[in-house]
């Protein structure tokens, strides 16, 4: 029952694995598509070309403006974001972006127009007023914090989308940018939303570094903050009132649904590469940026393509990355080292038993037959046989015909692997207070991981003992370094 | 400013009874559909509020979007099967991948869920915008939904009888698939929200049981996506469980309540929509909202006011 329940779990992880890779593949084919789609047309002319030319060369204001714009937002969202994922309150700004849209109507209520000050602050304090809600909600209902996220976020978004369809009606209105802020388009970003949009990034930038301590105490543990002094209140306001505002100036470029993407993605890639808090903001500022730039770039490309989607692409296209090839979490590298941890253990055994079998002999012979060995491992010759051949593969041993002998590596790390055992048993018995009977498995385990700092210190603890719990001697490193016993030529000891 | 934008007069008998006697025509199947929709996404949005999911409907009605744009593409026309395949597909998709992230790195549910619905919507929007000329679904249906057009489909005919729009038909068959499930698989989908522990030492497989709510949930956002769009879903799914749950902690109650609010917010939301001449959709998830204030207001055990006085008579 229990086995087959467990071959089941098996058989789900396998699934999910496939799934994973239909999707990457998915993911992979509906981003080439439309950039396929979008550069085929401007082929032949080399107008696509043209295109990118003016983009690199930076000529054109209105080019300039988009490239400056999307790197401050990029840059400002990815920094905050990173406070945002290591606090789990990543659909908080899922939240507070739909939650901004009736301010954003507001704002161009106020005197009819696209004026970027007074969307600013109606979006602003629409974003606070959506959060205050959140809040309010999970103190005084039972109703949990992803249910409260999720009713203010369609209720305000609910609220905006009336308001917007008024004013589309309106005749009076110049409406006509006001859908940008669903969908985002950079190349609408003005002189004056980038002169907002450089002061909320110097605010942010300039909020971090200088209250960097405080806002790691209160992204960790606040009631530890609060006990220390620490202005824990007002940080978090002042926090959000900055999301807030950043959410803001994204919106123009990125649009109202996937501004949370812009918070979020960015910081969780550098959260698989990193876990130092410090590197993490820097390397979520860098991504966001990087996304913003290349959304921007791709968007140029093609008539008519909106950035908000593209940044949002390239930013996922950067986690995928890093899911699959980060260095610290990445899927192939864990496989790779599990796979290469698995190799070394089998092979370390194998070493362990040669010397096994060369210690019950005194360390007479200068190798060691491939029948001996197969008894000690109670295995068959054949199976012993590709042992030996991996040993000989990695330089361990040597294997001619039917005898196997230690190369000087070989025989040191046999004698390390013995030595980390015998040792740990004699530590577990002596000072932890295990019998010495079942001291074995747990030295079976740590042998292959334990390092040589460590080894010294066991051996200082240990009074440099020299035999272990069932009497067999443990090899020194002064055994270590001098002998030569197994190897071909080589002395008995 | 203010001449530019006045308030139309206000008409009870206009907005609350018009729409539904004399402009019958225009508004009936619109109230029947978005009956449908809001009572649907209500029942099912209890189990989800039970069992802290409420995210991941809103995770699978962003994700549906690029299902919907492919397999309109690939099959070349508004087949309603193959895009509803394709949506529910895309889905079912994202929840997977969502889990997966979740097991597999060190991400928690809400970064994944964020990461997941977002890349998924962007391919959504850009395949909308890049193929708009095969396309006839547009960005602004893609937020506000269709309601008003869904409901003026010709309707179907069977024999003799005039039935109701396709789309109206679907819903309602949705609507019934909803009641059956929670009515047949009432006592498992009960202990299995509440208690998964007690539910797996029962014999209940948990697992299929929140694979199956996954397979219900992405069925009735694909449903109600061209009725309301991506983002109103969300407030379908969650205000008529979060009002209920004011009310009443009982789950068969809340269910009738769950009904109930999807009715009279279906109700009050096209007048809303009919007075101030806004989007329907939103208007009866603005409606929705307001009563879920009003039940936050004056629940009589739980409500703001009555936390207020309960506060009040212990200070004095």
């Amino acid at each position: 029952m229990k086995a087959g329940r467990e071959t089941r779990g098996g058989g789900g992880s396998r699934r999910r694995w496939g799934a994973a890779r239909v999707a990457t593949a998915v993911l992979a084919a509906a981003l080439l598509l439309p950039w396929a789609h979008a550069a085929a047309p401007a082929g032949p002319d080399g107008e696509g070309l043209a295109q990118v030319w003016r983009f690199l060369r930076l000529e054109d204001a209105a080019v300039r403006h988009v490239v400056w714009g999307t790197l401050l937002l990029g840059g400002t969202c990815g920094l905050l974001g990173g406070f945002m994922v290591v606090r789990r309150m990543a659909l908080v700004g899922d939240a507070l972006s739909h939650a901004v849209l009736p301010g954003v109507a507001a704002g161009f209520l106020w005197n009819m127009s696209r004026d970027p000050v007074a969307i600013l602050v109606g979006a602003t304090v629409a974003g606070l007023v959506g959060t205050a809600f959140v809040s309010a909600l999970c103190r005084t209902t039972r109703l949990k914090e992803d249910a409260a996220l999720g009713l203010v976020l369609a209720s305000f978004f609910a609220v905006g989308l009336c308001l917007l369809s008024i004013i589309q009606r309106l005749p009076a209105a110049n409406a006509a940018g006001l859908s940008h802020f669903l969908f985002g388009q950079a190349a609408a970003i003005g002189p004056a939303d980038l002169r907002v949009m450089a002061i909320v990034a110097g605010v942010v930038v300039l909020f971090v570094v200088a209250l960097y301590k405080e806002l790691v105490a209160v992204s960790f543990d606040a009631a530890f903050a609060r006990s220390q002094g620490l202005p824990a209140a007002f940080v978090h306001h002042a926090f959000m009132f900055l999301l807030a505002a950043s959410v803001v100036i994204a919106l123009q470029a990125v649009g109202v649904v996937l501004v949370s993407a812009l918070l979020v993605t960015p910081a969780a890639t550098a959260y698989l590469l990193t876990r130092r808090l410090s590197r993490l903001l820097v390397y979520a500022a860098l991504l966001g940026a990087v996304a913003g730039l290349g959304g921007a770039f791709l968007s140029f490309l093609g008539p008519g393509l909106p950035t908000g989607p593209l940044i949002v692409l390239v930013a996922s296209a950067t986690f995928g990355g890093a899911v699959l090839f980060g260095t610290r979490e990445g899927w192939l590298v864990r496989f790779w080292r599990q796979r290469a941890g698995v190799g070394q253990t089998r092979r370390e055994n194998t070493l362990k038993s040669m010397y096994h079998v060369a210690e019950r002999e005194g360390f007479a012979h200068a190798g060691i037959t491939l029948e001996e060995l197969a008894t000690r491992r109670r295995q068959t010759v054949e199976e012993v046989r590709a042992l030996g051949a991996e040993l000989h593969r990695h330089g361990m041993a040597r294997l001619e015909r039917d005898l196997l002998s230690f190369t000087p590596e070989g025989r040191r790390r046999a004698g390390e692997i013995v030595r980390n055992h015998r040792l740990w048993e004699l530590y577990l018995t002596r000072s932890a207070n295990f019998a010495p009977d079942h001291v074995h498995d747990h030295a079976e385990k740590i042998e292959h991981v334990l390092g040589e700092a460590a080894v010294r210190e066991l051996e200082r603890r240990l009074d440099h003992a020299r035999r272990d719990p069932h009497g067999s001697v443990i090899p020194s490193a002064a055994d270590l370094e001098r002998s030569n016993w197994g190897e071909p030529g080589g002395r008995a000891r | 400013m203010s001449g530019q934008w006045m308030l139309p007069a206000f008409d009870l008998h206009a907005l609350l009874v018009a729409p539904w006697t004399e402009q019958r025509e225009t508004f009936g199947w619109v109230g029947v559909m978005g009956f449908c929709v809001a009572a649907s996404c209500g029942l099912l949005g209890n189990y989800l509020l039970l069992r802290r999911m409420a995210l991941m409907g809103d995770a699978v009605s962003h994700s549906v979007l690029p299902g919907l744009v492919i397999a309109f593409l690939v099959s070349g026309g508004r087949d309603t099967g193959a895009m509803f395949l394709g949506a529910l597909a895309s889905g079912l998709g994202a929840t997977l991948i969502i889990d997966f992230l979740q097991a597999r790195t060190p991400l928690k549910q809400d970064a994944a869920i964020g990461i997941v619905f977002s890349a998924l919507f962007a391919i959504g929007v850009l395949l909308t915008v890049v193929f708009a000329g095969q396309i006839d679904l547009d960005p602004d249906c893609v937020l506000n939904g269709e309601l008003l057009f869904v409901a003026l489909e010709p309707p179907v005919h069977w024999g003799a009888w005039t039935l109701a729009p396709p789309a109206v038909l679907r819903m309602a068959g949705v609507l019934a698939l909803v009641v059956g499930v929670i009515a047949i698989g009432y006592r498992i989908l009960l202990v299995s929200s509440f208690d998964p522990g007690i539910a797996r030492a029962a014999g209940v497989r948990v697992g299929t049981v929140r694979l199956g709510l996954m397979l219900l949930l992405s069925l009735v956002v694909v449903s109600a996506f061209e009725a309301v769009g991506a983002v109103l879903v969300v407030a379908m799914l969650i205000l008529p469980g979060a009002t209920a749950t004011l009310l009443t902690d009982r789950l068969p109650r809340l269910h009738l309540l769950a009904v109930l609010h999807a009715a009279l917010s279906v109700w009050w939301g096209v007048g809303l929509a009919v007075w101030l001449d806004c989007s329907l959709a939103p208007a009866i998830v603005v409606m929705g909202a307001v009563l879920f204030a009003l039940a936050w207001l004056f629940a009589p055990r739980g409500g703001l006011i009555a936390q207020g006085l309960r506060r009040a008579r212990v200070l004095s």
